[in-house]
């Protein structure tokens, strides 16, 4: 049975329009006009326990509305949604106990407290038995590296140490399930990787399935086996990394180091991308010329010091996606 | 309960470490003191007709009304109207606790906290320098005593409401400058209300407000005798539980249509 179940879930706001300039602001106070926007327009997926998805889609796409679905907070207009069998927002307070949740962009720590104070909160509000909490606490301090930033208040901590408390604070009362919206914005390349590393460790070996949100192709490449892409509120695609390359292009890089500047180069079946100094950046399609080929073809002709074959990179895919959306 | 609890005791050691605003408090509160004791001075000896409170009761009643400024519903509470403008909300819809008593917890704390840190030094000076009485009675002071806890129940319920009134506006700046302008005036916050004109009184005398501030301050310095609390005390918890209940109701309502701000 799946831990999560979504069947045609549809969110609408009304958002009020105004007129630009004073007069419009006047008009608006006699006559409101309302636009209606469709968050999410008829959403359908299911996860089943352990699995670690990314959930992606350009600003605005109805990734956070989701999110805020399945947790409880937000009350759909249409549709179905179970999570471990029970509907979020009619069971909020069962609910919310077996579910943890980071939002990047805001903390759950209590701003003028030390850190370790705030999980002792969490653990009086969650009402985690004294043992429960030592093991987790213990654990995630260690995991994270918490130690020297316990006794520091929230509001003094750099966004990295925050954000890693932060997780530490959403997974003491121990939950099956965790959603990440954007967890790692804005932090620093070590402090990604951190965060990266932990919530791998988290899925793989306790098997807490994740919901992962994030504009940072890197998070998804280095974590996710299943990505679902939305947009204006629909799913565009849900599969693995590999199927959703496979969508957009079957094209493949080549990168060739070449040992000296030979002005033009030509090949029939490579194009060129890109060129700097004696590196050439060039795309192929390996269905119609395999990457062997092709390379003894260049390496022919030319004298190589250096070359590699590699997938395009996430973004551009990603880009591409969301500009056919 | 624990949960509640721990909410309480960490706002409240939160408020402590806000010194530099308590102190501040302080000094503005014996300002306007002083400012007020003043007016009531030349009107007392401009006017020879009988006065409903004596010089030094209405002296009295000034200060306490200094002393616990902090306790009436009078002040938006800055925390959760952030929490909701900014969309932090979330995370208090994350927390497996019934989300009024949740609020109401966090208000009572944040009202005894700020109330505590102000009444004690206030009282300290005015009591020795400027005119602040004890309780004519023992009696009195229980009484008092009494009424004063049903006045911070009654505040933090109408805070509530305040609040909840930003699930609908999301500004809310103008509900809360209006309750605010009600409260201080029909409280008997800004003059007393046996100073009121006559036909008035059995009106405010129905409202809530008279339990924040007329209630227990007279019960004080004995313009109410004592043996009145029972059945004032008993309307004070009868207007906590009835605001109670209208603010659970709309709290209900307000979830259901509740947009969480910004991304």
């Amino acid at each position: 049975m799946p831990q999560i179940l979504v069947e045609n879930l549809v969110k609408t706001f009304r958002v009020a329009e105004r007129s630009p300039g004073m007069w419009g602001a006047l008009r608006g106070v006699l006559k409101r006009r309302y636009r209606t926007v469709r968050a999410l327009d008829g959403i359908s997926f299911s996860l089943e326990p352990g699995e670690l998805v990314g959930y992606i889609g350009p600003n605005g796409a109805g990734k956070s509305t989701t999110v805020k679905v399945l947790a409880g907070i937000l009350v759909p207009d249409s549709g179905r949604c179970e999570v471990l069998g029970r509907v979020p927002w009619k069971e909020r307070i069962a609910h919310v106990r077996q579910i943890g949740v980071v939002f990047g962009q805001r903390t759950q720590l209590w701003w003028d407290l030390p850190v370790i104070e705030s999980f002792e909160l969490l653990r009086d509000i969650y009402r985690v038995p004294q043992a429960d909490y030592a093991r987790s606490r213990d654990e995630m301090i260690g995991l994270l590296g918490l130690e020297p930033l316990l006794d520091t208040p929230v509001r003094q901590l750099s966004l990295g140490q925050r954000m890693r408390c932060d997780l530490a604070a959403a997974l003491l009362h121990s939950p099956s399930l965790l959603y990440l919206d954007e967890p790692t914005i804005g932090l620093d390349a070590v402090s990604k990787l951190a965060v990266r590393d932990f919530v791998r460790r988290l899925n793989r070996e306790q098997g807490v399935t994740v919901i992962l949100t994030t504009h940072d192709m890197d998070d998804i490449e280095a974590l996710c086996s299943r990505v679902i892409l939305i947009n204006r509120g629909r799913i565009l695609s849900d599969g693995s990394l590999t199927e959703l390359r496979r969508g957009v292009t079957t094209e493949h890089r080549l990168i060739v180091d070449l040992a000296e500047d030979e002005g033009q180069f030509h090949d029939p079946e490579a194009r060129v991308i890109r060129r700097e100094d004696h590196r050439l950046y060039l795309s192929f399609d390996p269905e119609r010329v395999p990457a062997a080929e092709l390379i003894s073809r260049i390496a022919a002709r030319h004298a190589i010091r250096d070359l590699y074959v590699e997938n395009p990179p996430i973004e551009e895919i990603i880009a591409r996606l969301y500009k056919e959306a | 309960m624990k949960a509640y609890r721990a909410i309480i005791s960490a706002r409240f050691r939160m408020f402590l470490q806000y010194r530099a605003a308590a102190i501040a408090g302080v000094g503005t509160q014996l300002f306007f003191g002083l400012v007020l004791i003043m007016i009531y001075e030349a009107f007392y000896r401009s006017s020879s007709a009988p006065k409903p409170m004596s010089y030094p009761q209405v002296v009295t009643y000034v200060w306490l009304g200094q002393a616990f400024l902090a306790m009436l519903p009078w002040y938006t509470d800055y925390e959760i109207y952030g929490l909701i403008r900014t969309g932090a909300v979330a995370y208090e819809l994350l927390r497996p606790v019934d989300l009024y008593a949740f609020w109401y917890c966090r208000i009572l704390a944040s009202r005894s906290a700020s109330t505590l840190l102000r009444a004690v030094p206030i009282f300290l000076i005015a009591g020795l320098f400027l005119g602040l009485r004890p309780p004519p009675t023992l009696a009195s002071a229980a009484a008092w005593a009494l009424a004063m806890l049903g006045a911070l129940l009654l505040g933090c319920s109408i805070s509530v409401l305040t609040m909840l009134s930003l699930l609908w506006t999301t500004s809310g700046l103008g509900i809360t400058q209006l309750v605010s302008t009600v409260v201080l005036v029909l409280s008997g916050m800004s003059v007393p209300l046996p100073l009121f004109p006559d036909w008035a009184r059995p009106i405010l005398d129905v409202l809530p407000f008279r339990g924040l501030v007329d209630v227990p301050f007279r019960l004080y310095n004995g313009s109410l005798p004592p043996e009145e609390v029972l059945p004032l005390f008993l309307q004070q918890l009868a207007w906590t539980a009835g605001l109670v209940l209208l603010g659970r109701w709309l709290l209900g309502r307000g979830m259901r249509r509740l947009v969480v701000q910004g991304g």
